[in-house]
Parts: structure tokens; C-alpha cells; sequence
């Protein structure tokens, strides 16, 4: 059975942010692979981060790919149009997303895939592309399983969660739960609860600081006091802040890991910043 | 859902929701049981939730003794919550109840079915009212 490993390629949060002041945690936005030993590829999310990976996987001579969408808030799809398998007649791409109780998984992507939002139309793709609203069961595959729950935030949301051979990583990238309570809330009523509970690893949303955080409540992130909050709820290993805000400098983020730190220092382990080119490997 | 436990999204935000309000609210699941009542709700049947938990609402309700306004026992069938869970509908009735501190009260009482999606049916909320 494959133990989870992941690499990282987008840990940005709500836009891209190139430049000189980000390189070193990366300017992408969301996306995440789940490192395979086959010739088929596990990616979580296709932000800016999916860009760069496609290049990999053509290099990799990688001919099927499934891609689990969190949700279809632009930061988790823009990189989809540019995803160079996509334009490749012998790949087939799957790409499981949350349902919605107004349009198909297809047509909702695919608005963000023709004029005038893009100058292609996607029957102009001459790869296999197969839409998949994902089930309420486990999905599997060589000794990986895959389980997703919907999360607060706005708008249809998964989190995930992966397992295999006794490793876990809960992945939650845009997450709010302190709208419904953490500190207090049995695990049940913990949004997210059962998809992170003893995780070994917590990749979740940490956009803000907590003096960023009260000017937007509401708006589907959580600050750093709450990342950690959830993480200890849910008994989770290791926390990784992901989603990083937009404004945040390289030394902002090590600021906020800071923080993260003095409010984690009971846990056992001390939680880390995600950043482009991180291998998690949990073996 | 990832765990027959983990309560579905859609009452964990109407929990937060009821918890938030004056008005007295109560949440079942799809299952027929009582979840969570709120402060307001507390005031009005005489019990904290945190003494009552989880338990079926049949059982919950039936311990106030619902009644018509001239103390013939309502049927089941006539409860709006039951209504609610039975049939996916909304429903709306006044009745007398007689709360856990034993005074007698004439309430209002309204039921939703919660849909998470059109055909999914994870619970109904009801919220009622002294008259």
C-alpha cells in the first residue's frame, strides 16, 4: 500500500503574486500533487501552481491524470486553462469536483473556458476530459483513498482527506470554521472535523492574522489563531499554513509561522509554512 | 459524508445560525433526531440542551404534552416538526405544551425541511413562538 507524499506547486492564496517579495514561499495559487510511483498523476486543485506542473507531467510522459477541485473560486481553476496535458490528444484528464444544486460540474468550468473569459472554447481541447461530481464514498486508487466532505466556506466546498498505508493528510485549503465555532464544538459539529480528525498532517487555510482576520469575517479564510485552534481540535500531527494572503511578504509569512508557533507551543509538533517545492512525504 | 457521525455541513451553519438568534430554534437531523436547541429555545421548554442531548424529537416533544387549545392530545401526524420530517414540507400550528418547569404555554411553532441538495434531505429546523 502507497504511503502520501505531496509536493506542493501553489500555495497562494485568492491571486497570483509574482515578484522579488513572495519568491521565496511562491506566488502561485492553489495546487497540490500526490506523488505517484506509476504513470498517472493525483493533483489536488488547478490554481496558478498546475501551470508548472503540467509541464512536469508531459515531461513525465504522464497520459492519465485525476484532478480533485476543492471548488471553483477562480483561485482553485485559473491554472486549468494552461495546463499543458490539457493539450495533448492522448491524455485523459479526470477532474472530480463538489456538486451543486444548479449546474453540472462541466458547465460551470467550462465558463471560465470560452469567450470572451478565454479566446478558446473547450471543444477546442483535444484531450480526453471526463466531469465527475465526487461521491459521497471513498475514492480509490493503488492503495490510496480519497474521502471529501463539504466545508465552510462560500459556496459549494470540499475539504479532503488521503490515506494510505496508516499515513493521513487533511487537505483544506479555504476554510472558515470559527463561523460555526472550533474551541468548545464536539468533533461532530466541527466543520472539517472528520475529514482532518488525527490527521499527520493538516494542510488549512491560515490567510490572515488574527488583527487582519476581523475586518473579514465572513469571507471563507481563517486566521492563523484559527488554523491552530481547528488543528488541535482535531488532534492533527503536524500543521501547514496554506492560503497565503496576497499582501503577505516572505517576511510576513515567517512572521505569521511565528505566531503560529507561540500559540502551538503545547502541540508536539511546531506548525510550518507551505511553500512552492515542498515534498511532504509521510512514509 | 466521511463519517456516519460528522454532522452534514448545512446544520452545522444553521446550528451556528439558531445560535445566533433570540428566536427559539431547534434542529433535527434527517433521522428524526433532536441535534441542538438554542438559548431562546432553552427559555421556552425549561431545559438547557446540555441537560438534554441528543435523543429522538418524538420522545423530546411527547414529554410536553402537546395539545390543542381545548387539551385534546395532538396526534403525531399533526406536529408541524413531524410534518416537516415525514413529508419534506414546511408546516405551521399553534398548540399548548406544558415546558419541563411545568407552566403551561400556548406556542407558535414552524418547520423547514433543510435540502442540502434537491434531493438531499438532511434535516428540518423549527422555530417557534409564546403566544
Amino acid at each position: 500500500m502507497a504511503s502520501v507524499r505531496l509536493k506542493i506547486w501553489g500555495c497562494r492564496g485568492s491571486v497570483p503574486t509574482p515578484g522579488s517579495q513572495t519568491a521565496g514561499y511562491g506566488g502561485n495559487t492553489s495546487c497540490v500533487e500526490v506523488l505517484r510511483d506509476d504513470e498517472t498523476a493525483l493533483v489536488l486543485d488547478a490554481g496558478t501552481g498546475i501551470r508548472a506542473l503540467g509541464l512536469d507531467l508531459v515531461a513525465r510522459g504522464v497520459r492519465h491524470i485525476n484532478l480533485f477541485l476543492t471548488h471553483l473560486h477562480l483561485d482553485h481553476l485559473e491554472g486549468l486553462r494552461f495546463f499543458a496535458p490539457l493539450w495533448h490528444p492522448q491524455v485523459s484528464l479526470d477532474i472530480w469536483g463538489p456538486r451543486s444544486p444548479v449546474l453540472s460540474l462541466r458547465d460551470r468550468i467550462l465558463r471560465s473556458f470560452s469567450p470572451p473569459l478565454f479566446p478558446l472554447d473547450f471543444r477546442d481541447v483535444p484531450a480526453k476530459v471526463t466531469f465527475h461530481d465526487l461521491p459521497a464514498e471513498p475514492w480509490r486508487t493503488h492503495g490510496l483513498s480519497l474521502v471529501s466532505d463539504l466545508v465552510l466556506h462560500p459556496g459549494p466546498t470540499l475539504g479532503f482527506r488521503l490515506e494510505g498505508n496508516g499515513s493521513s493528510v487533511a487537505y483544506v485549503p479555504d476554510h472558515e470554521p470559527a463561523l460555526a465555532g472550533i474551541d468548545g464544538r464536539s468533533l461532530d459539529w466541527l466543520s472539517a472535523g472528520a475529514i482532518a480528525r488525527g490527521a499527520d498532517v493538516v494542510l488549512h487555510d491560515a490567510q490572515y492574522t488574527e488583527e487582519e482576520y476581523g475586518a473579514k469575517i465572513g469571507w471563507g479564510h481563517s486566521s492563523v489563531a484559527d488554523a491552530v485552534a481547528f488543528s488541535r481540535a482535531v488532534g492533527a500531527g503536524r500543521l501547514v499554513l496554506f492560503h497565503h494572503e496576497p499582501d503577505h511578504s516572505d517576511g510576513a509569512l515567517e512572521a505569521l509561522e511565528q505566531r503560529a508557533r507561540e500559540l502551538a507551543a503545547a502541540e508536539a509538533e511546531a506548525p510550518v509554512l507551505a511553500r512552492e517545492g515542498m515534498v511532504l512525504d509521510l512514509c | 459524508m466521511v463519517d456516519s457521525e460528522q454532522k452534514q455541513l448545512v446544520l452545522i451553519l444553521a446550528r451556528a445560525f439558531a445560535s445566533n438568534l433570540s428566536t427559539p430554534t431547534l434542529l433535527a437531523d434527517a433521522r428524526g433526531y433532536l441535534v441542538f436547541y438554542n438559548e431562546a429555545a432553552e427559555g421556552v421548554v425549561g431545559r438547557r440542551f446540555s441537560e438534554t442531548g441528543e435523543m429522538p424529537l418524538d420522545d423530546w416533544i411527547g414529554a410536553f404534552e402537546p395539545r390543542t387549545a381545548s387539551g385534546e392530545p395532538l396526534s403525531a401526524e399533526r406536529e408541524p416538526a413531524r410534518i416537516a420530517l415525514d413529508e419534506r414540507r414546511p408546516a405551521h400550528l399553534s398548540f399548548v405544551v406544558t415546558s419541563a418547569d411545568g407552566v403551561e404555554r400556548e406556542v407558535e411553532v414552524s418547520a423547514f425541511p433543510l435540502f442540502a441538495h434537491t434531493e438531499e434531505f438532511v434535516g428540518i429546523i423549527v422555530m417557534f413562538w409564546r403566544r
